[in-house]
């Protein structure tokens, strides 16, 4: 299932970054499938960006809502939060786990060989708050005199953006090196260290930072696919809190908001059939199944 | 006579939230935001991405 696994964030990376013609037009894939978001993190300035960023669509929607109000246009995000709602409800943070592009690259890096890291877990709050203000409070709130706010996330914080976008545009168009200053530079340094960060802990970013991952997290409880504990069958060995990549305590909170239903608990960690998946609260992989096909350790 | 399996109960909250997100995905593209999603995404916002 992990190889399947990788096989599928792989094929959404291509699939949202699949226009190559950016080495000849020196720009942004400009074509219809733009007005899709994207299902995990990935920048949409980036020359090769099939689809809109979410992050970055809501903050740019949010950030001109008086003046696009005042003009008679309802853009207030309906669009953009209804797509993620959909996504979230269904999936919930299995988005992150599966189809984002940024969590796949992080998840790559820690491959690398080093020494490992836990990533504490009150971290976990920040990503909550960035969603709340940088996200939706601020482009609103904090507005220059054209009634303009500012895309807080995207600007100052983004990582991805760094990497995807802003890196690229760089070597594509050398004249922008010329106007580069200490805000780039602010967000080259963030880069390098969640990529840093992400070679010696597991998904850093995801954990800590990532608005979307807080978006979808907040789906724990409210998901149609979601893993399932039966406590009967849990011996309490805890060798589900040493596969997770996102530092989750499966049989201590099965519907904890960081779980990103990567699978590994249910296939590589319980022996006892004491974790399965369900759809909509019908069992589709019931974890006894399991424990006939997998020899015990 | 074969014992009939006790029906599990199906999850209503997510079911709900869909339909709901749907609904609100809706409202966006009657008022046409996904024309206005299009616009900003064919555009490079250079300081966006740290650049300006």
């Amino acid at each position: 299932m992990e190889f399947l696994r990788k096989w599928f964030q792989a094929g959404i990376l291509i699939l949202t970054n699949a226009s190559w013609s950016f080495p000849f037009t020196r720009s942004l894939y400009q074509g219809p499938l733009k007005v899709l978001c994207s299902p995990g993190l990935n920048c949409y300035s980036c020359p090769a960006a099939t689809t809109a960023c979410p992050l970055g669509a809501i903050q740019q929607l949010l950030l001109s809502v008086r003046m696009t109000l005042a003009n008679g246009q309802f853009y207030v995000g309906f669009y953009v939060i209804g797509s993620i709602g959909f996504l979230g409800a269904v999936f919930g943070r299995m988005v992150c786990g599966w189809a984002c592009p940024f969590g796949f690259i992080q998840e790559l890096l820690h491959k690398i060989p080093s020494p490992k890291f836990s990533v504490p877990r009150p971290l976990r709050f920040i990503k909550y708050g960035l969603l709340a203000l940088t996200i939706f409070i601020l482009p609103v709130v904090y507005i220059n005199e054209f009634d303009m706010g500012l895309p807080w996330f995207c600007k100052f914080i983004c990582p991805a953006g760094t990497l995807e976008a802003g890196l690229p545009m760089l070597f594509l168009q050398p004249d922008l090196q010329q106007i580069i200053g200490t805000l780039f530079w602010s967000k080259f340094t963030i880069m390098i260290l969640f990529l840093a960060w992400s070679v010696v802990a597991s998904r850093p970013f995801c954990r800590t930072t990532c608005p979307l991952g807080a978006w979808y997290g907040l789906f724990r409880k409210a998901k149609m696919v979601r893993l399932t504990l039966n406590e009967s069958k849990c011996t309490k060995c805890l060798e589900c809190h040493d596969v997770c990549p996102m530092g989750v305590k499966f049989n201590e909170s099965p519907d904890d908001g960081e779980c990103i239903t990567c699978l590994k608990c249910m296939n590589e960690a319980c022996r006892f059939g004491a974790i399965g998946l369900e759809i909509g609260g019908l069992p589709v992989q019931a974890g006894d199944i399991r424990t006939k096909k997998v020899p015990a350790k | 006579m074969a014992k009939k399996k006790p029906q599990q109960p199906v999850d209503k909250l997510p079911l709900f939230l869909i339909s709901f997100f749907i609904i609100i995905f809706c409202i966006g593209v009657f008022y046409d935001e996904p024309s206005r999603v299009l616009e900003q995404a064919w555009q490079i916002c250079l300081s966006c991405i740290g650049i300006g």
